[in-house]
């Protein structure tokens, strides 16, 4: 196997791969006998309680410990003085060295429930009593809360050293973006804005650190999702790589992109070397929430549309201000996933794309799920529904007017990005039929005769997959990474059995699942007679985890490649042994048969029992035993991009088709959704059971971010949602049932045609709901342009209308 | 040190006497003294129900009671729900056929919810499963499949490989 671009056979008839089979994960779950981090113990092991400032801005003047320490099983309180001397800070993703961070606030917090110290005690409550005797006395500064003022001169600046609260700004011209516009007979200018939510895992962040005097090896197990984390750990403590020990077989309780705790491990870490003792730290709800750093993507846009008559959209000119919060991580690369998907599955000719991150007093920000994307598709999402309100055009005739077609993939993109394969328009038309739509929009106009607020909501929308990681070079011309590679081994044992190791941990992507299907497809044996494990850091293999919709693409390639191998050193056995070439060689069931006398055939056990013990039976030259790795890169990478900003961001594009209808309760404006139908294509789904539920679930996370979820900060920059009392998740009420509608375009780029789908539903989700929102209201000439859209803001919006109908009259 | 209290709680069948701090909440007893990790920990304040068990009964949440209020009463966990060592509960065989779970996380105070469901209306209708499991937050999955996979268990058909019963995706 190579890593050319292969076509995939999808003729072939699938042994394993598109079959209903139960995840090999679930049994442990639904016993009790998950492996989570929280389920750790180390002999000895003592805990951690964090206290936070809480200012917004403060410097923090005196630390005193003297009283904690002085209780009995108190082992240390350390403060940032302490860290920051014998810690490196970490990366802030970007070219910005002075906007340094550590895991504890140094001389100055700069948000509130930044983590100031930090108590060790023999347990978690004797640590939270000791926590509430330090005493800490701050000096409060000038703070900035909204990022719009944060931009101005003169403002708070929340790093003073980097000179700017403007931590990351581009402006991206692709094509003739002036000339487009002014030859369009139309444009049409609007801002929305993204609120800051989350993914919120129901599991917290957990971490326990054990460091060894005599063997030098720091182990950690964590609730992780996070590329090159041992890497990251290792430099932050000044350790040597294999110093670090990061057990990957722990069960992540959820992540979709927030699990990186690289402070939470590195100040662990700390203090598991410091003490000598196991060191444990379990966020609670408010830590987590306020000072985590697990807060997604807040960001204004302010975007143009240039249109024909017609309805064809020809270009575009997108301006997104993201506010990050009070520290820098991976959060300013959020706005440059979405240039491998600026126009998101239309034929939009030119784009001006103006990104600017800026910097706040408040929590910082970690990677979500879809990395940017959703809240881009949200924007262009309203504006496409704008501009078939402008023309007067049904909103699905437009994007069917402006959708790409089959024929011409691969499309290059203005940003520089090629699809690899789709046909959006089956996929939405497939959506509209089973959602009966000319039903769904007389129901919807029923409705509204019996004075009820409703509407449709439609929106098509890719989900760029195979997490490649080119927005580091593009946002950091220093940064000069063009592989995101994953990989493989598959070994055999005497036995016959087969075992997979792969190198990250899963948070409920079911990666056994997939790698043990894999396996089990190229060398034909049973999927539930293979073992997959997870090794550890210093035993593993590169990866860069889950992230970026990647694995079906990235670990189940590298499965495939490993087992492969395989079967070609298998191959070349039999063809020694059966004294025909390789050629004649025909592979079933783990064996190999001549083909021009299929009675010569060596069977799984007899070839495996050749390569452990028969060295006299091995072709010349062979080593002996089987145990195969494969190393793949993503599809497509290995490009840095130009200079004026055009890269091959993503190799694979996912397609998503949303179509919905939705009312708002007269009385508590309360959203209903009544139908709910999402047409999806991310090529050959390797386990359909794993990417339906993810679809579910995205569309639900999709449901929160547009009508409930919202990180509030009031304008001393104190946050007003830490708890599941005010930030809302979706439960069982909210979540209607969805209907999936599967359509398979394979892709050319992988191994069996398969696309990423770890973000699917949540991609449109939230502009589908919008959109249906907005079609509720229009007949009260109410909009909304921000999300959530709460009853509150439902009910704000059309207040406002009343009262300017009532101005008017 | 805070005088620590005499407790006897039966947990899954198994009479445990231990000796807690007042202030020692259910769920950490069970994880910690009882090294039953099953139940797990999400908000700590009664809103996720990641931390459900059955009290005497009753599904309730173990981070918002003290150990010490458990005293003299039955408590059943996960670790408790399964037929046999060998034969998982119909229920957790219908979460495994309808993948009604993902990262596992909140799943087994999803299980809790639903045999108690199961206890008081062995044939619920779909309401009534959201309904009761309306208390209980995942991240995961939607509801979707968890709604499934206990209509899956309850069907008067008995358990079925049928891959699609009862979803909602059609090719």
């Amino acid at each position: 196997m190579s890593n050319e671009p292969q076509a995939p056979n999808t003729q072939a008839p699938f042994r394993f791969i598109g079959k209903h089979r139960r995840a090999v994960e679930h049994k442990r779950f639904v016993l009790g006998q998950g492996h989570y981090a929280a389920d750790i113990q180390r002999p000895g092991m003592l805990h951690v309680a964090l206290i936070s400032s809480p200012y917004a801005s403060a410097k923090i003047l005196n630390i005193d410990a003297s009283a904690a320490l002085a209780l009995p099983g108190v082992h240390a309180v350390l403060t940032g003085d302490e860290l920051v001397a014998h810690t490196d800070p970490t990366l802030p993703g970007v070219h910005a060295p002075e906007v340094t961070r550590y895991a504890l606030a140094h001389q100055t917090a700069r948000y509130a429930g930044e983590w100031v110290a930090a108590v060790v005690a023999d347990t978690r409550a004797l640590a939270e009593d000791a926590a509430e005797l330090v005493t800490i006395d701050y000096e409060v500064l000038p703070h900035i809360v909204d990022p719009e003022e944060a931009l101005k001169s003169g403002a708070h600046l929340v790093h003073e050293k980097h000179g700017s609260n403007i931590i990351f700004h581009r402006n991206f011209v692709w094509g003739a973006v002036e000339e487009d516009f002014k030859q369009c007979e139309n444009q049409l200018s609007y801002r929305v804005h993204w609120a800051r939510s989350s993914t919120v895992p129901i599991e917290t962040f957990a971490v326990t650190c054990e460091w060894s005097d005599a063997s030098q090896i720091l182990d950690v197990w964590a609730s992780i999702q996070m590329p090159k984390f041992p890497d990251q750990v290792a430099k932050a403590l000044r350790l040597p790589g294999n110093d670090v020990r990061v057990h990957f077989d722990v069960d992540v309780g959820g992540s979709y992109g927030v699990k990186r705790g690289l402070k939470h491990t590195i100040l662990v870490a700390y203090l598991a070397k410091k003490l000598a003792h196991p060191v444990r730290l379990i966020e609670d709800r408010i830590e987590n929430m306020r000072g985590g750093d697990m807060q997604g993507p807040d960001r204004l846009f302010d975007v143009t549309l240039g249109f024909q008559n017609s309805g064809e959209i020809r270009t575009m000119k997108i301006r997104a201000l993201e506010d990050i919060g009070a520290y820098s991580g991976r959060s300013p690369l959020q706005l440059g996933k979405p240039v491998g998907a600026i126009v998101g599955p239309y034929r939009i000719k030119s784009v001006e794309y103006d990104a600017t991150a800026v910097l706040t007093n408040k929590t910082p920000q970690e990677a979500v799920r879809g990395f940017g994307q959703a809240p881009t598709n949200y924007a262009l999402e309203t504006g496409i529904d704008l501009v078939a309100r402008h023309l007067k055009m049904s909103a699905v005739a437009l994007r069917k007017l402006n959708l790409i077609s089959p024929h011409e993939f691969p499309y290059l993109i203005p940003s520089g990005t090629h699809y690899d394969s789709g046909d959006y328009e089956a996929v939405l038309d497939k959506a509209l039929n089973e959602a009966k739509f000319e039903d769904l929009i007389k129901k919807r106009d029923r409705l509204r005769e019996n004075g009820i607020l409703a509407g449709i909501g439609v929106s098509t929308c890719l989900e760029p997959s195979g997490g490649n990681s080119s927005f580091e070079p593009l946002f950091n011309p220093k940064n000069e990474t063009t592989t995101w590679m994953d990989s493989c081994l598959v070994r055999v044992d005497l036995s016959g059995s087969v075992t997979a190791l792969m190198g990250t941990s899963s948070s409920g992507q079911s990666h056994e699942t997939l790698v043990s299907t894999v396996v089990a497809e190229i060398l034909e044996r049973e999927p539930d007679s293979i073992r997959v494990i997870k090794a550890d850091s210093l035993n593993a293999l590169p990866s860069n985890s889950p992230v970026g919709s990647r694995m079906a693409i990235m670990l189940g390639g590298a499965a495939a490649g490993a087992a492969k191998k395989i079967r070609h050193k298998l191959r070349l056995i039999a063809a020694h042994n059966l004294k025909v070439t390789e050629t004649d060689l025909g592979y079933r069931d783990g064996g190999f048969y001549a083909l021009h006398a299929p009675s010569q055939q060596l069977s799984w056990d007899a070839l495996v029992e050749i390569a452990h013990r028969k060295f006299h039976c091995l072709p010349p030259g062979m080593e002996p035993g089987l145990q195969e790795k494969f190393v793949w890169e993503v599809p497509t990478g290995g490009e840095l991009p130009s200079s004026d900003g055009r890269v091959q961001m993503y190799p694979c594009h996912s397609f998503e088709a949303h179509v919905i209808l939705a009312s708002i309760d007269p009385g508590t404006c309360k959203v209903h959704i009544h139908r709910y139908v999402v047409g999806h294509d991310c090529g050959v789904m390797i386990s359909p059971d794993v990417v339906h539920g993810m679809t579910y679930g995205g569309v639900a996370h999709g449901l929160g971010a547009a009508l409930m979820e919202k990180f509030a900060f009031s304008e001393d920059g104190q946050l007003l949602a830490g708890t599941f009392m005010d930030y809302l998740l979706p439960t069982a009420h909210e979540v209607p049932e969805i209907s999936i509608v599967d359509h398979c375009t394979p892709s050319p780029l992988t191994e069996f045609g398969q696309k990423g789908s770890g973000e699917a539903g949540y991609l449109g989700s939230p502009a589908a709901i919008a959109n249906a929102i907005n079609d509720a209201l229009e007949p009260m000439k109410a909009r909304i342009s921000a999300l959530p859209m709460t009853p509150q803001a439902i009910w704000q919006s059309l207040e406002e209308a009343k009262a300017k109908d009532e101005a008017n009259a | 040190m805070i005088n620590k209290q005499s407790i006897q709680i039966t947990v899954n069948g198994t009479p445990y006497q231990r000796e807690v701090e007042p202030r020692t909440t259910l769920v950490d007893f069970l994880r910690d003294d009882l090294a039953l990790t099953g139940t797990h920990v999400g908000c700590e304040h009664g809103v996720c129900g990641a931390c459900s068990v059955i009290l005497d009964g009753h599904p309730v949440r173990s981070c918002c009671l003290f150990a010490v209020q458990a005293n003299g009463q039955e408590v059943t966990t996960v670790e408790g729900l399964a037929t046999s060592r060998t034969e998982m509960s119909k229920l957790q065989d219908a979460f495994c056929e309808k993948h009604g779970l993902q990262c596992g996380y909140c799943t087994p105070g999803m299980l809790i919810a639903c045999s108690a469901l199961l206890a008081e209306h062995p044939q619920p209708t779909k309401e009534q499963v959201r309904e009761a499991i309306s208390g209980n937050l995942c991240r995961c999955t939607g509801y979707q499949q968890i709604v499934d996979a206990v209509m899956h268990a309850t069907s008067p058909l008995g358990l079925t490989h049928s891959a699609n019963a009862g979803s909602h995706h059609v090719k």
